[in-house]
């Protein structure tokens, strides 16, 4: 490590998983002039993932002001789709979808393929990092970022120590952030930590608003942006995440909670069962066009093709 | 597709997202109070589905896509520059 904090040490970086979240951290640590391997089992994941970089760096100036030069972006990232490409990363950061068996499965083969003091950092928006730390031989190297999407975009990120995680694991772990320009935000070790835990309340309570007919989709979305002045309603919001992850983190939240304000609403789950995951498959509680333009929902509860 | 085909079909697909907006061909929409720079992404990607191009990385900037006059401004550019483009 150095001294000097404004000359930020590039490390050797590992993602796991090119979805939404995978892709996005992915994109950032390039930029930050990071070197990456990005590692998913599904191939097409990856080419979506590259495709969506180079748009996202394409679209910089737009939305920062700064251009991103796409190629130098991707030429910092290497693609693989074997866990054993990470053999020589410094840190790696797991994105894999919120399921528990998956998790378990993946740092189990971290652990043994990874050097030892390789740090693991979970991007999980639910589990605890506790319970991800005991999965592996290295609790204390074991840390959670929550990173928000678009990671290239937001200026921060919960940081999140699990019981066994080292002062010097968070020490590390907040520099590397600090070399993206994300401010890591202190946060205890909870189930769902503080931005999810009521985020998917919220979600949920505003799909029952829908399920119950109290309003629309796109009704529910005017009242946050009108008279609370948020940029995006609920609903907008839980098809931007994914309608099949808000499902699996309520599912998390009430396992881990045991409490049943977490019980997911029945139109998110008829939604997710029907493959309207949001933004990502087109239709959600609204429907976007190919180019993802959003078309509000009129008149049928859920954004169901009338 | 004219001039007068994109000039309608831009405000149209403004309309569509923010049927509140009432504004100028020379109005900078981003101006307006409640459209932020996120949907200029949108323009560009329905200016470049729409007339199959893609627009230059040095063009992509908020400034060419701030209103429908700007944004025809910049067709009208890139039709001339079309054989030096992909």
């Amino acid at each position: 490590m150095t001294d000097d904090p404004l000359e930020a040490k590039m490390v050797n970086l590992g993602v796991v998983g090119a979805g939404t979240m995978g892709a996005g951290v992915a994109d950032l640590a390039a930029r930050s002039g990071h070197t990456v391997v990005l590692v998913d089992v599904d191939a097409d994941a990856l080419t979506r993932a590259v495709a969506s970089i180079r748009k996202e760096c394409r679209m910089s100036r737009l939305l920062t002001g700064v251009a991103v030069d796409a190629d130098q972006v991707l030429g910092r990232i290497t693609v693989a789709d074997d866990l054993a490409a990470l053999k020589a990363s410094d840190l790696v950061v797991e994105n894999v979808p919120e399921r528990w068996p998956l998790k378990l499965q993946v740092y189990e083969a971290l652990d043994r393929l990874c050097a030892p003091d390789t740090v693991f950092v979970a991007n999980t928006s639910a589990f605890p990092i506790t319970r991800i730390g005991a999965a592996t031989s290295r609790p204390d190297r074991v840390i959670g970022v929550h990173f928000m999407n678009p990671a290239p975009l937001k200026s921060a990120a919960e940081l999140i120590p699990g019981r066994r995680t080292s002062a010097e694991t968070v020490a590390q772990v907040r520099a590397f952030l600090d070399s993206l320009g994300t401010r890591g935000i202190d946060v205890r070790d909870a189930c769902g930590f503080v931005s999810n835990r009521v985020l998917m309340l919220t979600v949920n309570e505003a799909a029952f608003v829908v399920h119950d007919g109290v309003a629309d989709a796109e009704t529910v979305d005017d009242v946050f942006r009108s008279c609370f002045g948020h940029p995006m309603g609920p609903l907008e919001t839980a098809d931007l995440i994914g309608l099949d992850t808000v499902l699996y983190s309520l599912e998390v939240l009430l396992e881990h909670f045991g409490d049943p304000k977490f019980r997911p609403c029945p139109l998110l789950r008829a939604l997710t069962d029907a493959g309207y995951h949001g933004r990502k498959t087109g239709q959600g509680f609204h429907r976007y066009d190919s180019q993802g333009h959003v078309h509000r929902a009129g008149g049928a509860p859920g954004g169901e093709t009338a | 597709m004219t001039t007068g085909d994109l000039r309608s079909d831009l405000r149209a697909f403004i309309l569509d997202r923010f049927p509140q907006a009432d504004f100028r061909d020379d109005e900078n929409i981003f101006e307006l109070g409640f459209i932020n720079s996120l949907f200029s992404v949108e323009l560009v990607m329905f200016v470049e589905a729409t007339l199959g191009v893609e627009v230059p990385n040095d063009d992509l900037t908020l400034e060419n896509f701030e209103s429908i006059t700007s944004i025809l401004a910049l067709v009208a550019r890139l039709r001339g520059v079309e054989p030096a483009m992909r």
